[in-house]
């Protein structure tokens, strides 16, 4: 149940992050969320769309490195408390997230949190075995997005 | 004089030059190094002054021993003496000339007549048969065609093997790489940066050189180092033959690899090598390291005596396993030239380069960067990031930097800052690789 998520190498400098989405824009590749980590020299900006195949090959051909990594998307209630139950879980478990960020869906109960672990099969094996929460497949987050964009 | 090469015979232990018995050969060195000397003394007043000055004469070499008394010519002779002042026939039987880019001063200009492009074209196919080529081959020879030495020199020695040459000369990576499909090309000429270049060119058509027919790389021009080899073989299933010359002695064709890649053969029945501290200017003896000085025993339009070449090297005598009894000295690693000077410590970029290397998946795309801050010397590395080791973690990422930067420190004993860049940002070379970056003056100032 992992979803591809892109990560795309960029150094800390004017333009960069432009240069980006001006090719994702002009390939009509549409975003359903990203996020970025940045340090003094270089940054990481990850981003999950449906379009990962054909983003990957327009942000190649104009020279930036890619890779694709497997992250785990999970449906967690859209209301004060529904982050921190399921980081309850993984504190319980002894999971350790690499990083993760997060999209609501406008006028519904439910969000979806995207996180990388080391060992993402493990941990969905884990979450599906002692919990309820939901994982979702790229079908689910892709189509999730869709319904958030036909009710706004 | 001007025989037809024997193509056969240059490429059969029976009667090649490279498999001539230990005592045959320093034989032929000391007959040949008396004629040289001998011509060189009566035909170049700059080579006359000097012995003159040390009461020597040419009768005075008996031996191969006595090499010692010459005096050493350096490269400064060559410009001092521009544009022909070395000489030692009359220009009217001069064939070709070639010439150094003098990006420093003033050219340096060679000369050769009939019987030395002869030489040459031997010692060029020798070098070939030695990298297991041979007629039917497709040779793409991408070294820079014109006043530089590289790309006449290998063109013949081509057409004297009997291969085909495709002589595209330098630049134009997207048509190096569509010929190299098209063609058919099974072997390549050309600096290593550039094949590195090229490798990059062809990813970027979609290409993998790996489903080509190319089979070996002539490599030279350039210092590079055995780590660089073995990935440039990897990444795309060729042999990748280091090569050795410079304009002075000959141009490409003074050494090379064989099939064991065991350090580069001189061909020394026609250019003698030897080993000095460059310091002392003592010769040292094999098996140590110091600088390489050759002795041209042949070439008549422009000999070299004892020339010095600052390359640091070591020669062995030992027999390589291929069977040639020439003897060999260790891949450059070294060249006084593109030393720098780092807070007192002398660096050469093959040591970082080296260091890169040795980091499990860096392709050697780097360039440093000198710089002065507050009248303290600062050395900056930039490493392009691949993406074969790029990872969406900044924890990984950190952590290459450190492994790279670590690796640096250990080699030169000098902490660097090392830089990852964005890929196709540094910039590249068509020629040559523009390793160093040296803007201390200018900060200074």
């Amino acid at each position: 149940m992992k979803i591809q998520q892109l990560s795309v190498f960029l150094e800390n400098k004017p333009g960069q992050m432009a240069a980006v989405f001006d090719i994702l824009g002009k390939s009509s590749v549409n975003i359903i969320t990203m996020s970025t980590a940045d340090t003094e020299q270089f940054g990481i900006l990850r981003i999950i769309t449906p379009e990962w195949e054909k983003a990957k090959t327009v942000l190649e051909k104009g020279q930036f490195v890619v890779n694709l990594t497997p992250v785990i998307a999970i449906q967690v209630p859209h209301k004060p408390g529904g982050l921190s139950s399921i980081l309850a879980l993984f504190q319980n478990q002894g999971i350790n997230i690499e990083y993760m960020y997060a999209f609501p869906c406008a006028h519904t109960t439910e969000a979806v949190l995207i996180a990388r672990f080391e060992d993402p099969c493990n941990v969905a094996d884990v979450i599906n075995a002692t919990s309820d929460f939901k994982i979702l497949s790229e079908a689910d987050v892709f189509k999730e997005k869709k319904s958030c964009e036909i009710q706004s | 004089m001007t025989a037809a090469l024997d193509q056969i015979a240059l490429f059969h232990p029976t009667s090649s030059p490279d498999y001539l018995p230990v005592d045959q050969l320093r034989q032929l060195q000391l007959q040949r190094l008396q004629q040289i000397v001998q011509h060189s003394y009566d035909n170049v007043p700059l080579f006359r002054k000097r012995m003159d000055e040390r009461s020597l004469t040419p009768t005075d070499i008996h031996t191969l021993e006595d090499m010692k008394l010459l005096p050493f010519t350096v490269k400064t002779d060559l410009r001092d003496e521009y544009p022909l002042g070395l000489l030692a026939v009359p220009m009217k039987d001069v064939v070709r000339l070639h010439a150094s880019s003098g990006t420093t001063g003033k050219p340096i200009v060679v000369a050769y007549n009939q019987d030395d492009l002869t030489t040459w074209a031997e010692v060029m196919t020798r070098t070939f048969a030695a990298c297991g080529m041979h007629a039917g081959d497709v040779v793409q020879n991408a070294y820079g065609y014109g006043l530089f030495t590289g790309g006449l020199g290998v063109h013949y020695g081509i057409e004297s093997l009997g291969a085909t040459v495709v002589p595209i000369s330098g630049g134009n990576t997207t048509r190096q790489v569509m010929l190299m499909k098209d063609f058919g090309t099974t072997v390549i000429c050309c600096t290593p940066s550039y094949f590195l270049r090229i490798i990059d060119k062809a990813n970027e058509m979609g290409l993998d050189l790996k489903d080509f027919p190319i089979r070996a790389g002539i490599f030279g021009a350039e210092p590079w180092t055995d780590s660089m080899r073995k990935r440039i073989e990897q990444l795309t299933d060729i042999k990748a033959y280091d090569i050795y010359g410079l304009s002075e002695i000959i141009g490409p064709g003074v050494g090379c690899q064989c099939s064991a890649q065991e350090g580069l053969h001189i061909f020394e029945d026609h250019f003698y090598p030897e080993i000095i501290d460059p310091e002392t200017c003592q010769p040292l003896p094999d098996g140590t390291e110091g600088e390489l000085v050759l002795t041209t025993l042949s070439k008549q339009a422009m000999p070299m005596l004892r020339y010095r070449t600052r390359d640091i090297t070591t020669i062995y005598n030992e027999q390589c396993s291929c069977g040639r009894t020439i003897r060999r000295i260790e891949r450059i690693g070294r060249r006084s030239d593109d030393m720098f000077i780092i807070r007192g410590v002398n660096v050469f970029p093959s040591q970082i380069e080296t260091a890169l290397l040795n980091v499990e998946g860096t392709l050697p795309h780097y360039q440093i960067i000198l710089t002065k801050h507050n009248d303290l010397d600062q050395i900056e590395v930039q490493v392009e990031v691949t993406a074969e080791h790029f990872s969406d973690t900044i924890g990984s990422l950190e952590r290459l930097r450190k492994k790279l930067s670590a690796a640096i420190a250990e080699i030169i004993g000098i902490r660097v800052n090392l830089r990852l860049v964005e890929p196709h940002t540094l910039q590249r070379s068509e020629g040559k690789a523009k390793r160093v970056i040296d803007n201390r003056n200018e900060a200074n100032t």
